[in-house]
């Protein structure tokens, strides 16, 4: 197991999680979770339904807050920053959403563009050109650009909402779910999309997700979350040796057994 | 509040959207009801004030009436229905899609780009709607007034010019911008307080016209009562 999970702050993390309690009424989804991404990782937070880690992922981007506890992303304190005071932090990463969360009003170059219109002070045409490009490298072709949210599939919007996050060239990436919904040849494509971001990048990322397919094929360590706290955390070959009853169920499922073998066989 | 600081954050382009949107387009509607509604005031005074050969008082009736309560009243409760509604249905359904979300992630604040901007249009277009439909309103009265009582438009407009004092038509015109602001703020508010589903997207719809119709019409007696202090 990793030496992140001893309660010690890592001083060079991106993202360091310490001690987050979170309680919806008197449900308690977490209780004192603790982890940190490394730069230049592909971290993956997985965990069943209800584990409470996209709760996990909004406290996290700022979208929630914790009941207590204390969350430094680029070594700063999140929880309970002001807007304003946000504003500097939130440039610096980009979020993938589940569903895309498109700006249904605006076409897909308008999204993208959009963001860049709020924050930098380019003309129109080098807006649309940065556009452009944002939406190349998601792999999207070039006539996606005027199209409306409405007219897109569910993989080609999550690929448009990552072409947003993309944007304003975060240092620092958020994948909700980023294969859910998709047939398995866009699912493999997405993988290697998330690859390629950080090679080619050099992103940190961060994912939230339960398609161990892309766990085997992308990511670097991988963080189980259960029972409201971290069960496990380390590489999937790691984890794949654990005796934790939670994690080997999660693993050894018969879907799971599948996805590991063909991660051998790629290998 | 920022933009308070930063006064070129004012997002002039979702203004003037809005002010299409819930004021020109809403010209053909506002006019028309309020024509109608000046049409059955003369209608109904008509056979009272014949009775006592009053027949030229319906200007008064009609005047009073039209501008100092039902034009800037029915103006909003129209604006409620038609934009408060809107409002709350857009919103509503930004927090479904989790665009609500993807606006805070860009550091765009949502109050900001949705919220101001509606609210400073409709400040902007109700004061003129009120007017404007002051006028067709009249206009309704007054053809009613010749057509039953026989009052040429001339003897209207001249009667009209004795009755209405220049309090009568401000009294009703300061009421726009007051509920504006309530449909304004309850259609946002409503809107933001969606959670989930699309029931729950109309559920607030439900509540947002409820509200704000209930809010005007108990903001206008208040009104009343403070004209009645002031004397108006």
């Amino acid at each position: 197991m990793s030496a992140t999970t001893t309660g010690t702050r890592d001083p060079d993390a991106v993202i360091d999680v310490r001690g987050v309690c979170t309680r919806f009424g008197k449900a308690v989804v977490h209780e004192n979770v603790e982890l940190s991404v490394r730069p230049g990782e592909i971290f993956a937070l997985v965990g069943g339904s209800g584990s409470g880690k996209s709760t996990l992922l909004r406290e996290i981007i700022m979208l929630e807050r914790p009941v207590s506890g204390s969350i430094r992303v680029f070594g700063q304190e999140t929880v309970g920053l002001g807007d304003t005071a946000a504003l500097p932090l939130r440039r610096r990463w980009g979020v993938m959403f589940e569903r895309g969360a498109l700006f249904s009003s605006l076409t897909v170059a308008g999204n993208v563009g959009m963001v860049l219109q709020e924050h930098t002070s380019l003309p129109d045409k080098l807006i649309r050109e940065v556009a452009a490009v944002k939406i190349a490298l998601t792999g999207l072709p070039p006539d996606a650009g005027p199209k409306y949210p409405s007219e897109l599939s569910g993989g080609m919007r999550k690929r448009a909402s990552l072409a947003r996050a993309l944007a304003l060239d975060p240092e620092l990436l958020f994948l909700d779910e980023p294969t859910a919904g998709l047939d398995p040849l866009s699912a493999s494509g997405i993988d290697e999309l998330v690859r390629s971001l950080r090679d080619g990048l050099g992103l940190t990322i961060m994912m939230v997700t339960h398609d161990l397919d892309l766990l085997w094929a992308a990511a670097d360590r991988v963080a189980v979350l259960g029972k409201g706290h971290i069960v496990g955390e380390g590489t999937m070959e790691e984890l794949s040796h654990s005796e934790d009853p939670l994690i080997r169920q999660y693993f050894y499922g018969p879907r799971g057994r599948g996805a590991r073998q063909q991660a051998w066989n790629r290998a | 509040m920022r933009v308070l600081r930063e006064p070129h954050r004012i997002r002039w382009r979702a203004i003037l959207h809005n002010v299409q949107t819930a004021g020109v387009e809403a010209l053909p509607i506002t006019g028309l009801l309020s024509f109608l509604l000046g049409i059955v005031i003369a209608y109904q005074g008509a056979d009272q004030l014949q009775r006592f050969g009053a027949n030229i008082f319906v200007a008064d009736l009609v005047g009073i009436s039209m501008l100092r309560e039902l034009s800037p009243m029915m103006t909003a409760i129209i604006i409620a229905g038609r934009s408060g509604s809107a409002y709350t249905a857009q919103i509503g359904t930004m927090k479904v899609t989790e665009e609500i979300d993807a606006l805070r992630t860009i550091g765009v604040p949502p109050l900001e780009l949705l919220v101001l901007p509606k609210m400073i249009a409709l400040v902007i277009v109700m004061p003129l709607l009120t007017v404007y439909t002051d006028v067709t309103g009249v206009l309704g009265g007054m053809i009613m007034a010749q057509w039953k009582l026989g009052v040429d438009m001339r003897a209207f407009l001249d009667r009209l010019d004795d009755a209405i004092v220049l309090s009568t038509y401000w009294t009703g015109l300061v009421k726009a911008p007051v509920f504006a602001m309530i449909v304004a703020l309850v259609g946002c508010y409503r809107g933001f307080q969606v959670t989930g589903s699309a029931e729950s997207v109309g559920t607030q719809t439900t509540m947002s016209v409820v509200q704000a119709i209930f809010l005007v019409i108990v903001t206008d007696a208040m009104f009343s009562i403070v004209f009645l202090w002031l004397e108006l």
